[in-house]
């Protein structure tokens, strides 16, 4: 417990001055000449006008067709790395659909692995492939999440045209300035611990049983690690991620490992504040999201504390140490399991699928709501997005039109906002219904109750942009590579981008002051409305997949 | 207002068959969520004649059939009241104004006699004492005064005269005096009431923008519901528990949120009804929405904030004279004075102890606005004035005395205050001054208070000097006068306001209030104006009574706060009947989801049966609640919201439980 209260501080502790640190980057005080001089050779070599403004669409369209040219590359890449350098084990090409799934996976920043790491994937397509979409992917989603700030507290007034800014500028300003060197110090403080960093093969050792040898894969793990818990992106280098000594070999290393996860997301709630300025705007959301966090992780400790029902079965008492690793205990496991859920990172330091049933909810649960910080820039603007409809219900509830931020939320911003939201429970629960209707596609390991959760966490995880597994579940099918493909991309660009359109459209309406009678976003009333808006749509979503999952599952044990 | 009062003069049979008129589909079109309970109903009225054929068991269908039926009825029904109400008070004016004739001046000079309804906009007809005004217009010849109880309910008779801001007339109102002529407004069936009756009536009522956007989120949730719902079908299989299509409708239904899905249309209305009762005339709903958002009213002071005429409120004597002196001749001056200032020196004087009894004999002089005075000759001589300062002087002058130079000084006391100073001699000796002020209506102080409590600012728009005006500004507890104010400087105002963001509401009268009556947010034209000010603004108040503007603030507020309260409501009743749906449909193949069976229900079939019937019966229990909508109480926004999330948030997560137990318990004892 004391160590799950650690963690917890030394996270606010270092998020706070980094979140300042995040403000005045792209809140563009304080910016050295020195940036801006590096940023605008950089683009200009890139042939981009560093200093043009972009609508909402442009920012999107340049989103996308950087990410389309990165999809097409790695595709490739993954299809014919056999016949490419870096590849000392001789690792063979992926399957096209198994590398489609892929792709996308680490494209929306999910890291979703139908595959294991060491023994599918060469060192140049881990590197260049998977690495590179691990720094620009929650850049990515930092560089939209700073568009949307900067044009929902802007001063735009009507008739001039709205600017969200230049997205290759804060792409490569996320990149250079946030998340490269906060990779370097992570991975130095990971290599200092042990985590193996080089690009020599796999290594023989003859072990401790005379005559057996054993292969060891190596790489250059640590910097991957490092990216992987920073990024929330959770792909591993190793199959069983940071669970396994090489990724994660210390108490330190853990430590660094969870705050890590966790530091982006948390620091960003605080750039908020800053940005705005409203300070107490910033104190809210965070604790909205921290109130949150902590139900879910102390549920979770609490729930792996308790015995497993399958072990308890044979008189073993004690708590479930099924799945987790002995260095790490019940409750780091649990803590870890908790934060990679709710800041859809995804890597894992111990196995869910053995998690006891309400740590397993608790863990969708986090993915439902995926609010909780969630993952870089896309969890805030998931929250933005709650805020648009709260706004919406609560300008209602003291009798003036919506609005939010004093602009109007008209029959566009409802539009824009359902379209979003509409996506979680029809991708989950839609494609959760058809594996389950077609025989054979599942591919669960367990019947009843836990399959069914096996599903439907699969797919939740795929939406949210997670990537962490129940596992146990025949994944790499043409049927599961496509149809995560699909919860990938639609969980990750529409809820990120739907957002942006909302605040270019709100930004070029008519402002109107704010005064006592308006609505106030910065209250603790609008927070609370907020959170019930959240926890009442993800309860009303997937309530009846809960109960049949793992309430059912929970009930039976 | 109790609920006998909702449904008075409303026949429950009419009313039953217009609901069951609106079933048909494409009156059920306009409303998404109905319109999947209709579907449903249709589905389960399938399954339960299909079962009855095929021998199998029949009955929770056709039950379930019969109240999803009763759902969508009574959504139906609640859109009917609302019509029916809001149409009877339009179809009681518009009673007024039928089988009107009119006198047409023709192209050649001549005189038609034609049906009103003939008339177009542009005819000129002429108005005789003792008739019918036909058709509503603009005075453009003549004066005169009218009786116009027949739309205000006011019996007191009011002068309308062409060529000043009171020369707007409304058909049905009888003229009382002279002869005038009257350029017709409006073409026939596009009058202002035509207007208010297409907003009540939902076959042409246009969906306020607000409306829309709410729909557009409704529709969003219903399709997550459907998709929850179907979604349900595999897993269950899978589970090895299949369900039945009937109760999953009963699951659909109940999750969609068809408490306001069913009430929002009525709540339109109700609005607009409301509006209409308060003999506010609005050109579209959308007007009558923005009046809750209004941040700035400008008001003017006569009318609104003060009562039209002045009272005196101050007996103020000269060193050296006795105040008894004074407040004795004010008194005989006033005696035979019938103006409403005259009584009030009176009261005044007699509540500050004066006993002096009017003679019979006395001459009394009447004020006029030559001589400026007013005031009675006694028989014993004695000559008592009262009047406007130079009046008096030249009075006292004539009279041989001398005008003393601390009767200025007492003048200008007065005047700083804000009140009007009227001078009082006797014979050739200045006694004093009363002071006559504008008296402040009664519970305005607080009612600007309540409004500043909820953001809203007030400006008084006087034509009074700034001194004078802002004494009175002050007393009223306005937060910004604005004197000697003209139409430019109104409308180089609201412009002000709306450059700091802030929604403008104003209310005029004249020509000259036309340009800043259309730039207002809420312009609100007194039927007594001229044309240009009504077609310029976009509520026409009937009573022409200026302070309506707070009332139309309350109206819009009321209209929002009842669709946003519901809204939260129908959502938060869901997690209940999630409590005692779920249970029941899988407790069969999944005995240990009985857990979940909170408020220990009957059984799978009644706990289904009273969920769905909470889900019907809650729409005619709200039915007052939508129409009346719901009390606006002064607060700060955030004191309203918090208050609001308790009751119809909380409120709405905790009730079903005890209603659904409830229902549960009376079908368990008739099962």
């Amino acid at each position: 417990m004391k160590e799950v209260a650690l963690i917890y501080l030394v996270t606010l502790g270092l998020a706070w001055p980094l979140g300042r640190y995040l403000s005045w980057l792209f809140g563009e005080r304080f910016i050295s000449p020195g940036i801006a001089t590096v940023e605008n050779g950089l683009l200009r070599l890139a042939g981009v006008n560093p200093n043009a403004g972009m609508s909402w669409s442009d920012y999107a369209r340049a989103l996308l067709k950087l990410h389309l040219l990165l999809a097409i590359v790695i595709f490739l890449v993954l299809s014919m790395q056999q016949w490419l350098p870096l590849n000392p084990d001789h690792i063979p090409n992926m399957s096209w659909d198994l590398a489609l799934h892929t792709v996308i996976s680490f494209l929306t920043n999910t890291n979703q692995q139908h595959y294991s790491g060491q023994a599918q994937l060469s060192y140049f397509a881990h590197t260049l492939g998977i690495v590179t979409l691990q720094v620009v992917t929650p850049a990515a989603g930092l560089a939209t999440l700073v568009a949307i700030l900067r044009t929902l507290f802007s001063n735009t007034q009507p008739g001039e045209t709205v600017s969200v800014g230049n997205f290759h500028r804060d792409l490569l300003r996320s990149v250079l300035w946030v998340m490269l060197p906060l990779s370097l110090i992570t991975s130095l403080l990971l290599a200092s611990q042990g985590v193996p960093s080089t690009y020599q093969g796999a290594t023989e050792v003859s072990t401790l049983q005379e005559g057996t040898t054993q292969t060891i894969p190596l790489g250059p793990v640590a910097a991957m690690v490092a990216i992987k818990q920073l990024g929330t992106n959770g792909g591993g280098w190793f199959g069983p991620n940071s669970s396994v000594p090489l990724e994660n070999p210390t108490f330190f290393s853990n430590l660094v490992e969870t705050s890590a996860l966790m530091l982006i997301p948390m620091a960003l709630v605080f750039m908020l504040g800053f940005m705005a300025r409203r300070h107490r705007l910033g104190w809210c959301v965070a604790g909205v999201m921290l109130g949150l966090s902590l139900v879910s992780t102390s549920l979770n400790v609490f729930s792996e504390r308790q015995p497993n029902a399958a072990v308890a079965v044979t008189g073993i008492q004690g708590p479930n140490m099924e799945g987790k690793e002995v260095r790490f205990g019940t409750d780091l496991t649990a803590l870890w399991g908790s934060w990679t859920t709710q800041t859809s990172n995804g890597s894992v330091n111990g196995m869910h699928d053995s998690f006891n049933p309400l740590g397993g909810m608790s863990e969708l649960m986090n993915m439902f709501l995926n609010v909780t910080f969630g993952g870089i820039g896309v969890g805030l603007i998931g929250y933005l997005l709650f805020m648009f409809v709260a706004a919406f219900i609560g300008s209602l509830m003291i009798g003036r039109a919506p609005s939010f931020l004093g602009r109007p939320l008209e029959t566009r911003e409802m539009k824009l906002a359902s379209l979003a939201l509409l996506l979680q429970p029809i991708l989950i629960l839609g494609l959760t219904a058809i594996t389950l209707a077609v025989p054979g596609w599942a591919g669960t390991s367990n019947p009843g109750p836990h399959g069914l959760s096996q599903v439907l966490y699969e797919y939740t995880s795929a939406f949210a942009n997670n990537g962490s597994g129940f596992e146990g579940l025949g994944d790499d099918s043409v049927w599961w590579n496509l149809s995560c493909a699909l919860a990938l991309m639609g969980g990750r660009f529409i809820p990120m981008l739907a957002p942006l359109a909302i605040a270019a459209s709100l930004a070029g309406k008519r402002p109107s002051a704010q005064s006592r009678g308006t609505l106030n976003v910065d209250t603790p009333t609008f927070a609370v409305l907020t959170l019930g808006v959240i926890v009442l749509f993800a309860l009303l979503s997937f309530l009846p997949a809960l109960v049949l999952g793992p309430i059912a599952e929970a009930l039976r044990a | 207002m109790s609920s006998r009062s909702l449904l008075s003069g409303i026949k429950p049979f009419p009313l039953f068959l217009e609901s069951c008129k609106r079933l048909a589909p494409w009156a059920l079109a306009r409303n998404p969520v109905m319109m999947v309970v209709a579907i449903g109903t249709v589905v389960t009225f399938a399954f339960a004649l299909w079962h009855y054929s095929q021998g199998l068991p029949w009955r929770l269908e056709m039950v379930l059939f019969l109240i999803l039926l009763a759902t969508v009825l009574f959504a139906n029904g609640a859109e009917a009241l609302a019509e029916s109400r809001g149409r009877a008070h339009a179809n009681s004016l518009r009673a007024t104004r039928q089988n009107l004739t009119a006198r047409r001046r023709g192209a050649n000079g001549g005189i038609d006699e034609i049906s009103a309804d003939a008339l177009r906009r542009g005819d000129l007809i002429e108005v005789e004492a003792g008739e019918l005004i036909p058709a509503d217009g603009d005075i453009v010849e003549g004066a005169a005064t009218i009786n116009e109880s027949a739309i205000t309910g006011e019996s007191a008779p009011v002068l309308r005269e062409a060529g000043t801001d009171n020369s707007g007339v409304s058909a049905g109102t009888k003229v009382l005096t002279d002869r005038i002529v009257i350029k017709v407004s409006n073409d026939p069936g596009d009058s202002l009431l035509d207007r208010m009756i297409a907003l009540v009536e939902s076959a042409k009522r246009q969906r306020t923008p607000n409306e829309l956007a709410l729909s557009v989120l409704l529709a969003a949730m219903t399709l997550i519901f459907l998709v929850v719902v179907t979604a349900l079908v595999p897993m269950g299989d899978f589970l090895g528990a299949p369900l039945s299509v009937p109760l999953l409708v009963a699951l659909l239904v109940c999750l969609i949120p068809t408490t306001i899905g069913g009430l929002l249309p009525a709540i339109g209305i109700a609005g607009m009804e409301r509006a209409l009762r308060a003999n506010l005339v609005a050109k579209s709903g959308k007007a009558v929405e923005v009046a809750g958002s209004i941040d700035t009213l400008l008001l003017d002071k006569t009318g609104t904030i003060t009562l039209g005429d002045r009272r005196a409120t101050a007996f103020l004597p000269l060193p050296g004279v006795e105040q008894s002196a004074l407040r004795e001749a004010a008194c005989l001056a006033s005696f035979a004075d019938p103006t409403p200032e005259g009584r009030s020196i009176l009261t005044l004087a007699l509540d500050q102890g004066t006993t002096v009894a009017a003679n019979e004999h006395a001459d009394f002089i009447e004020f006029s606005a030559h001589t400026r005075l007013s005031g009675a000759d006694l028989p014993e001589g004695r000559q008592v004035r009262k009047g406007a300062t130079d009046a008096i002087r030249r009075f006292v002058e004539e009279q041989g005395g001398h005008y003393p130079r601390t009767t200025d000084g007492l003048v200008e006391q007065v005047a700083s205050k804000g009140a009007t100073p009227l001078v009082v001699a006797e014979n050739h000796q200045v006694l004093g001054v009363i002071a006559l002020s504008d008296v402040i209506k009664p519970g305005i102080r607080e009612r600007f208070a309540r409004l500043r409590e909820a953001g809203v600012r007030t400006v008084m728009i006087t034509g009074d000097n700034p001194l004078t005006a802002a004494a009175i500004g002050a007393e009223a507890g306005v937060d910004d006068v604005v004197a000697e104010a003209t139409p430019e400087r109104k409308l180089a105002l609201i412009r002000e306001e709306q450059r700091k963001g802030r929604l403008v509401a104003m209310m005029g009268d004249g020509t000259n209030d036309a340009p800043a009556l259309a730039q207002a947010d809420l312009g609100l034209a007194m039927n007594s104006g001229t044309q240009a000010a009504k077609e310029a603004g976009n509520i026409v108040d009937l009573d022409s009574d200026p302070g309506k503007l707070l009332e139309v603030v309350e109206i819009g507020k009321q209209l929002l706060i009842t669709r946003g309260a519901l809204t939260t409501f129908s959502l938060a009743n869901d997690v209940a009947k999630y409590f005692v749906i779920l249970p029941a449909l899988f407790v069969v193949a999944l005995p240990n989801l009985g857990a979940l069976n909170l408020l220990e229900l009957h059984s799978p079939d009644s706990a289904i049966l009273s969920a769905v019937l909470f889900n019907a019966l809650i729409i005619p229990a709200l039915i007052p609640f939508a129409l009346r909508g719901v009390r606006v109480r002064p607060g700060s926004a955030d004191a309203t919201l918090r208050r609001n999330l308790l009751i119809f948030g909380l409120g709405g997560l905790l009730l079903p439980f005890p209603a659904i137990k409830l229902i549960d318990l009376a079908l368990a004892w008739m099962l």
